[in-house]
């Protein structure tokens, strides 16, 4: 491991998803850049390696408050001007018959859709076709793959200049630097009191017998759960949302939610390779709003929950200028202890 | 007020605390409604592991008594073990115990409950059943050691309101000293209202709060409605009648031409 850097401007402990944003953001506007990571490869103990990937600002409105739509809306383009890995799709959301109700509620919730029968549902997914009345369609929603983006994230570092220290286990109130940020994740609850788990558990399956487009979302009362397609006739089946950050193996129950949304969207899913099981905790606050919150030298980027990839643009976005003018208040900052 | 294993709450609404947007939006519904029990679930796995306490944390912090469940456990060893786990957890003999028996209706397995109740109250826990409004099983829940009684007032997240109000009713008139709890399927205040209109002593609910648009404002109604069904109730209401019966008498008055 190099020497923490005193010539770099800034230093960023963490290359999870914000952490590598606020890194390109920074190089973006000139700031020298270091970053370290404890794992010994990008993502490799990140929960931003679990995710979705889904860029769905107008969907998650259906439980998320306000800033997570608003904010989220930068998220498409700046991932597309970043990286070039966006898909821009749309989401799909449909309920099976019975929970019918659901739909009513998610389309009460939130914005920017329009309503779809079965045949415009079989139009956008043709695999789907006969299987759902009724759905909304969220034309302007995008989605990535996240492992693809954190890469494209790293490799535009290392390609404007910045370091990457992987392997790197740092204390960031102990580096010798004048900028820090700190982008640990549920690591720093230590130092972020307020800073819980909540856990997610995902699989990745392999189908040659379906092609979706696009993320589609599966209501039911008990477990929302989502499909997201990927390359290759993979798709990455998501997401529990269980209190707690203990981060031991999938529990069978979860992989039955899962694979049962996966099994009701469409039953050629049971013969679908099992790919991957992955489990993490998403780092939150109370509110399960993202925060910045300066202590001293160091700036805590944290609390993107269940939003990694939505919220990483607009976070990096307010971290940087929080970096460049000290006097600034990005909405997202809190100056005391969170 | 009726008082629950000794503690008499003056507002006898139970909260259930899944599927808010944010701790920090149950903390206010807590707040708002003046809740002073609140029901957690116990999910196994999250009870393991040093962080998974965090949340635990925030729950403690409301300063309200908690009355753990059993959900989702469909068997009696299940519900037994998650009970002493819960009581590890939250240092309290209150068990809202919930066995299910049917995955669709999420209906209690009332055979297993009162052979898990007995189980529990054998071992000094404060048992609260999730049952049916059946009253030979409420019967034997007595008998195993239960002083209290939730009967569902519809299935589990229906928000359908009191299918049975016969039944209820009937089971009120049957266990008069016995605090009774309409626990499930309530989705408006009004549905809660009518419950302890009838002599109910509480409501447990989640869903109605947690998914409505603002779930500081819905728990706030449902305190309020529950308020003023206690007041009815004391107030001794009125008998319904077939005919119309003037408020003001008839007889006497001057015709006009």
């Amino acid at each position: 491991m190099s020497n923490p850097s005193r010539d770099a401007r800034a230093v960023i402990v963490g290359a999870g998803v914000v952490g590598l944003a606020c890194a390109v953001e920074l190089l973006d506007r000139g700031v020298s850049v270091a970053l370290h990571e404890r794992a010994s490869s990008i993502g490799g103990r990140a929960c931003s390696w679990f995710a979705g990937g889904m860029l769905a600002p107008w969907c998650e409105g259906e439980s998320a408050e306000e800033p997570v739509v608003r904010l989220g809306q930068e998220a498409a383009a700046w991932w597309e001007r970043q990286t070039g890995e966006v898909t821009r799709q749309g989401t799909l959301v449909v309920a099976p018959s019975r929970d019918q109700p659901e739909l009513r509620r998610f389309g009460q919730r939130t914005d920017h859709f329009e309503e779809v029968d079965g045949e415009a549902v079989a139009r956008l997914e043709p695999d789907l076709a006969g299987r759902f009345s009724r759905g909304l369609f969220f034309a302007r929603e995008a989605h990535l793959d996240p492992r693809r983006a954190l890469a494209a994230l790293a490799a535009k570092v290392l390609a404007q200049g910045g370091a990457i220290h992987l392997g790197s286990a740092v204390e960031p109130a102990e580096l010798d630097a004048e900028t820090i940020l700190d982008c640990r994740g549920l690591a720093a609850c230590e130092v972020l009191p307020r800073l819980r788990g909540v856990r997610g558990e995902m699989l990745i399956l392999k189908s040659d017998e379906i092609r979706l487009a696009r993320p589609v979302r599966l209501l039911h009362p008990r477990i929302p759960l989502y499909v997201v397609p990927r390359a290759d006739g993979h798709f990455m089946v998501g997401a529990t949302m269980i209190e707690g950050g203990a981060r031991n193996r999938i529990s069978a129950r979860s992989m039955l939610e899962l694979l049962g949304a996966a099994y009701a969207l469409h039953p050629a899913f049971a013969e679908a390779e099992i790919v991957e099981t992955g489990t993490d905790a998403r780092p939150a606050f109370p509110d399960n709003l993202p925060r910045l919150v300066r202590k001293g030298r160091v700036l805590h980027v944290n609390g993107l929950y269940r939003h990694g990839f939505l919220l990483s643009p607009a976070m990096a976005r307010m971290a940087a200028d929080a970096v460049l003018d000290p006097l600034a208040k990005p909405e997202m900052l809190h100056d005391l202890a969170a | 007020m009726a008082s629950f294993y000794g503690f008499e709450p003056k507002n006898p609404l139970f909260l259930g605390t899944a599927q808010y947007p944010s701790p920090a939006i149950l903390a206010d519904a807590v707040r708002r409604s003046g809740a002073e029990i609140v029901t957690v679930s116990l999910r196994r796995e999250a009870a393991n592991g040093g962080a998974g306490q965090a949340f635990w944390g925030l729950i403690r912090e409301l300063g309200v008594r908690v009355l753990p469940n059993t959900a989702g456990c469909h068997t009696v060893k299940e519900a037994v073990t998650t009970a002493e786990m819960a009581r590890e957890v939250f240092g309290t003999d209150w068990i809202k115990l919930e066995l299910i028996g049917e995955d669709d209706t999420l209906q209690p397995d009332v055979i297993a409950l009162v052979e898990a109740a007995r189980i529990l109250a054998d071992d000094g826990f404060q048992v609260f059943p999730y049952t049916t409004e059946d009253l030979v099983v409420a019967g034997r829940l007595l008998d195993a050691g239960c002083e209290v009684l939730m009967p569902w007032g519809a299935p589990i997240g229906s928000g359908r309101g009191l299918n049975n109000p016969y039944g209820l009713r009937s089971l009120r008139q049957h266990f008069p000293g016995v605090p009774l709890v309409v626990d499930a399927g309530i989705g408006l205040p009004s549905h809660a209202a009518q419950a302890i209109e009838m002599g109910y002593d509480g409501i447990l609910l989640n869903t109605a709060v947690a998914k409505a648009g603002d779930p500081a404002a819905m728990a706030e109604a449902f305190a309020l409605a529950i308020r003023a069904g206690r007041l009815a109730f004391e107030a001794q209401p009125m008998e319904a009648r077939d005919m119309a019966a003037p408020s003001t008498p008839v007889m006497g008055k001057a015709f006009l031409a």
